[in-house]
C-alpha cells in the first residue's frame, strides 16, 4: 500500500437524489401494500394503484437523476481509483446479497421437496401425520396432487427451458466477449457483443411469457396449485424480473458505449452489469437444475 | 499504477464540464437541506442516534402499555387484540428501529476516524439508507390505525398467525419490513466496503480497533441474512394473499419452515444486535482498567467464530416444533459450543481488568454492569440451549427475560456506555457526571 494511493480521497458532494429516493420507495411501499389488500379484500384495486405508479415514476427519475451525476462525475475525472474499488466492492456485496435472497427460497424449495411432503406421506416417523390428515395422500415430487387434492402437471426441462438455458449460457459468452472488446479498446467489438447479449435477454423473456402461458393454459400449473407452483413461479419470477433488471442494464450501457463512453481502465458500471449479468446465469442454471431436471 | 488518474483527466475535457465540475466547492446546504441532503459520516451518524432515540421512547411507550395491563391478573386498560399489537411493534420498533440504527449510527460516526478515512466509502448511498428508515417505521405505526388494527402477530410473525389469522395491514408490514432490510443491507455494505478499501496507510488488519472488527462481522452477517428475511415477508405475503402454500401443509408446505426460514435470519440477527456492543465494551474497559485489551487477538477470532457459528444453530429457537432426535443433538451441541468464544471474551474483559488502574467513569460503570449482565443473559441462554430443560422453558417468561437480558442490559447498556464514552468527543461539551451516575443507578436498579 503506497503513501501516493491515498492522496486522492474523493468525498462526494452534497445530492437530493437519496431524500427524493426515500420518499419514492415510501410511496412504492404504501402503495402496493395497500394495492394488495385492497385486491384481496374486494378484488379490485382502489387507490393504492395510483400511489404505487407515482412511487414507481418517482424512483425511475431518481435513478436518471442520480446516475446522470455519477456519470459526469466521472466523466469530468473527479472519482479516484479508490472509489472505483469502493464501487466494485460495494456491487459483490450488492450482488452477495441478491445471492442470499434467492437462497431462501432456494431453501424453501429444498425443505418443501426433502421434509414437508415426504413427511405428509408418512416418512419417518410421521406415519400418523398422513393418516390422520390426508389418509389418501402420496408424497411425490413434482407435487402434482396436494394434500387437499389440487392438481396440476409437472413442467418438464426439455423444449422451452433447456433453450432458454442455452440462450442465457451464451448470452453470458457475450457479454465476456463484450467485456473483452472493452479492455482491448475493440469498440466495435464491444458494441456488437452487447447488442447480442441485450437480444438474446430479451428472447429469454419472451419465452419466459410463453413458458408461463403454456403452464397456465396448457398444465394448469398455477402459482396457487401447492408449493411445487409456488415454488416454480417465485423462483422463476423473481428471476425473470432479475433478467428484466439486468437486460434494461445492459440497454443502458449500450447507449453509453454509443455515446463513446467507457475506456479499458474506467469502466464500473459496464463491468458491474457484466457481474450482474453473469450472477443472473448462474441463478438461472441452478434454477434449471432444481426446479425443473431433478 | 496511477497513472489512470491522467487518463481520467483527459476524458474529462472531452465531456461538458459545466457547473457540475465545481460541485466539491460548495459548503453544505443550510437548514434542514443539510440533512436531507448531507453525505457527511458524522451528520448521517447524528441522523441515525437520534432517529434511534425516538424510536427507543416510541418502543419504551409500548412496553409501558405492556406492563400496565399486566400489573395485575385479568383485563385492565387495553383489548387482548390491542396487547398483541404492542408486543409485535414493540419487539419490531426495538430490534430494527432502536438496536440496530444506534449501532449504525455509531459505525458512522466512529469506523471512518477510527480507521483513518475521510468518510465512508459511498456517502450517498450512506444518506438513502438512512432516510428510508423513518419512512418504513412511519408505515409500521401507521399500519395499527388502519382497519382491523395493526400487526399482532408477534415480531417473529410465525405463520399461520402471520397468514391465516392476520389482518389486512400485513401487507403494509411486509412492505415496511422490505424497506427496513434495504436499509440495514445498504448500510452494512458501506461500513464493509469503508473497512475494506478505506483504511488508512498502516492501518493493518489485526491493528484495527475491536469496534471496526466487530461492525466488519456484523455487516457480513447483515448482507447475509437479511435478504433471507425479505425472503421470509415475501412468502408470507404471497401466503397470505396470492393463495401460494409455503406455510400450509394442505398445499405441501409447513407452517415449520416458516420458523426455519425465519430463525436462519433470526439468530445472526441476534448476533448483529450484540457484536458491536462488544467492541464498545472491549473499546471502554481498556481506557477505564489504564491497560492494553487482554487478547486482542482472540477477541478477534472468537468475533468470527460466533459469527460462523450463528448460521448452525438456528433451530434451537424450534426444539418444541417436533425436529428429528439428531437435529436437536446437532443444534442443541452447536449452541453449546457458542459459549466457548464468548467466554473468551467475558474472560478477556475480566483479564483486562485485573491489576489495572480502574476508575469508575460513567461509561465503565455501564460497562461493568454490561458484563455482569450480559453474562447473566449468556447464562441463562446456556440453560436454554439444552433441548430437555428448553421443553419446560419454551415460551415461558424465561424466554423473555434471557433475551431481555441480553438486549437491554446487554446492547442498550452498552449504547449507553458508548454514548457518554464519545459524547464529549462529538460535541466537545462535557455531560452533568452527577446526573449521568444517578442514569446510571437508576437503569441499574430498575432494570
Amino acid at each position: 500500500m503506497s503513501q501516493t494511493e491515498h492522496t486522492e480521497y474523493y468525498v462526494p458532494a452534497q445530492s437530493p437524489w437519496p431524500i427524493l429516493g426515500a420518499i419514492a420507495l415510501f410511496l412504492i411501499a404504501v402503495g402496493a401494500g395497500t394495492l394488495v389488500a385492497q385486491l384481496g379484500k374486494t378484488g379490485e384495486a382502489g387507490w393504492g394503484k395510483w400511489v404505487l405508479i407515482v412511487g414507481i415514476i418517482a424512483v425511475l427519475f431518481m435513478m436518471i437523476g442520480w446516475f446522470r451525476d455519477q456519470v459526469i462525475e466521472s466523466r469530468t475525472g473527479l472519482h479516484s481509483q479508490q472509489l472505483g474499488v469502493s464501487y466494485r466492492q460495494g456491487m459483490s456485496w450488492f450482488i452477495f446479497s441478491e445471492v442470499m435472497f434467492f437462497a431462501a427460497f432456494f431453501g424453501a424449495l429444498f425443505y418443501a421437496r426433502m421434509i414437508s411432503v415426504p413427511w405428509l406421506g408418512g416418512a419417518g416417523n410421521n406415519e400418523m401425520t398422513n393418516v390422520v390428515l390426508w389418509p389418501n395422500f402420496q408424497a411425490m415430487w413434482p407435487l402434482t396432487t396436494t394434500p387437499d387434492g389440487t392438481t396440476t402437471q409437472a413442467m418438464g426441462p426439455m423444449g422451452l427451458p433447456l433453450i432458454n438455458t442455452i440462450i442465457l449460457v451464451v448470452s453470458s459468452v457475450t457479454v465476456h466477449f463484450a467485456h473483452v472488446g472493452l479492455e482491448q479498446n475493440k469498440r466495435k467489438q464491444l458494441s456488437n457483443m452487447l447488442l447480442l447479449t441485450i437480444v438474446l435477454g430479451c428472447i429469454f423473456l419472451f419465452l419466459q411469457v410463453e413458458e408461463y402461458i403454456h403452464a397456465y393454459r396448457d398444465l394448469g400449473l398455477k402459482l396457487d396449485s401447492g408449493v411445487y407452483g409456488n415454488t416454480f413461479f417465485l423462483l422463476t419470477g423473481f428471476h425473470g424480473m432479475h433478467v428484466t433488471l439486468g437486460t434494461l442494464f445492459l440497454i443502458v450501457m449500450y447507449f453509453r458505449v454509443l455515446k463513446g463512453h467507457f475506456t479499458p481502465d474506467n469502466h464500473f458500471a459496464f463491468q458491474a452489469a457484466s457481474w450482474y449479468w453473469h450472477f443472473v446465469d448462474v441463478v438461472w442454471l441452478c434454477l434449471f437444475v432444481f426446479v425443473y431436471v431433478l | 499504477m496511477n497513472s489512470v488518474t491522467s487518463t481520467q483527466d483527459t476524458a474529462a475535457h472531452e465531456s461538458d464540464h459545466g457547473h457540475d465540475s465545481h460541485h466539491a466547492h460548495h459548503g453544505p446546504a443550510k437548514g434542514i437541506k443539510r440533512w436531507l441532503y448531507t453525505t457527511n459520516h458524522k451528520d448521517i451518524g447524528t441522523l441515525y442516534l437520534w432517529f434511534a432515540f425516538i424510536m427507543f421512547l416510541t418502543g419504551g411507550a409500548m412496553a409501558m402499555v405492556i406492563r400496565a395491563e399486566l400489573f395485575q391478573p385479568g383485563l385492565q386498560i387495553v383489548e387482548p387484540h390491542f396487547f398483541n399489537q404492542m408486543t409485535t411493534v414493540h419487539g419490531l420498533i426495538m430490534v430494527f428501529g432502536a438496536v440496530m440504527p444506534a449501532f449504525t449510527g455509531l459505525a458512522n460516526w466512529m469506523i471512518p476516524m477510527m480507521i483513518g478515512a475521510p468518510d465512508m466509502a459511498l456517502p450517498r448511498m450512506n444518506n438513502l439508507s438512512f432516510w428510508i428508515l423513518p419512512f418504513a417505521f412511519l408505515i409500521l405505526l401507521a399500519s395499527l390505525f388502519v382497519e382491523g388494527g395493526g400487526p399482532a402477530f408477534g415480531w417473529t410473525f410465525y405463520a399461520p398467525l402471520s397468514t391465516t389469522y392476520s389482518g389486512d395491514s400485513t401487507a403494509l408490514f411486509v412492505f415496511s419490513v422490505h424497506i427496513m432490510g434495504i436499509s440495514s443491507i445498504m448500510g452494512a455494505i458501506n461500513v464493509i466496503v469503508t473497512i475494506w478499501n478505506m483504511r488508512a496507510p498502516g492501518m493493518t488488519w489485526l491493528k484495527m480497533p475491536l469496534f471496526v472488527w466487530t461492525w466488519l462481522i456484523t455487516a457480513f452477517l447483515l448482507i447475509a441474512v437479511m435478504p433471507v428475511l425479505a425472503g421470509a415477508v415475501t412468502m408470507v405475503l404471497t401466503d397470505k394473499f396470492f393463495g401460494t402454500s409455503f406455510f400450509d401443509a394442505a398445499g405441501g408446505g409447513d407452517p415449520v419452515m416458516f420458523q426455519h426460514i425465519f430463525w436462519f435470519f433470526g439468530h445472526p440477527e441476534v448476533y448483529i444486535m450484540i457484536l458491536p456492543a462488544f467492541g464498545i465494551i472491549s473499546t471502554i474497559v481498556p481506557t477505564f482498567s489504564r491497560k492494553k485489551l487482554f487478547g486482542y487477538t482472540s477477541m478477534v477470532y472468537a468475533t468470527v467464530s460466533i459469527a460462523g457459528l450463528s448460521f448452525v444453530v438456528w433451530a434451537h429457537h424450534m426444539f418444541t416444533t417436533g425436529m428429528p432426535v439428531y437435529a436437536e443433538l446437532f443444534f442443541m451441541y452447536c449452541t453449546m459450543l457458542i459459549s466457548v468464544p464468548t467466554g473468551v471474551k467475558v474472560f478477556n474483559w475480566v483479564a483486562t481488568m485485573w491489576r489495572g488502574a480502574i476508575s469508575y467513569e460513567v461509561p465503565m460503570l455501564f460497562s461493568l454492569a454490561f458484563i455482569v449482565l450480559f453474562t447473566f443473559g449468556g447464562f441463562s441462554g446456556l440453560m436454554l440451549a439444552i433441548t430437555p430443560v428448553d421443553f419446560q422453558y419454551h415460551d415461558t417468561y424465561f424466554v423473555v427475560a434471557h433475551f431481555h437480558y441480553v438486549l437491554v442490559t446487554g446492547a442498550i447498556f452498552s449504547l449507553i456506555a458508548a454514548a457518554y464514552y464519545w459524547l464529549p468527543k462529538w460535541t466537545g461539551v462535557m455531560y452533568d457526571v452527577g446526573l449521568a451516575k444517578l442514569h446510571f443507578l437508576v437503569f441499574t436498579y430498575f432494570r
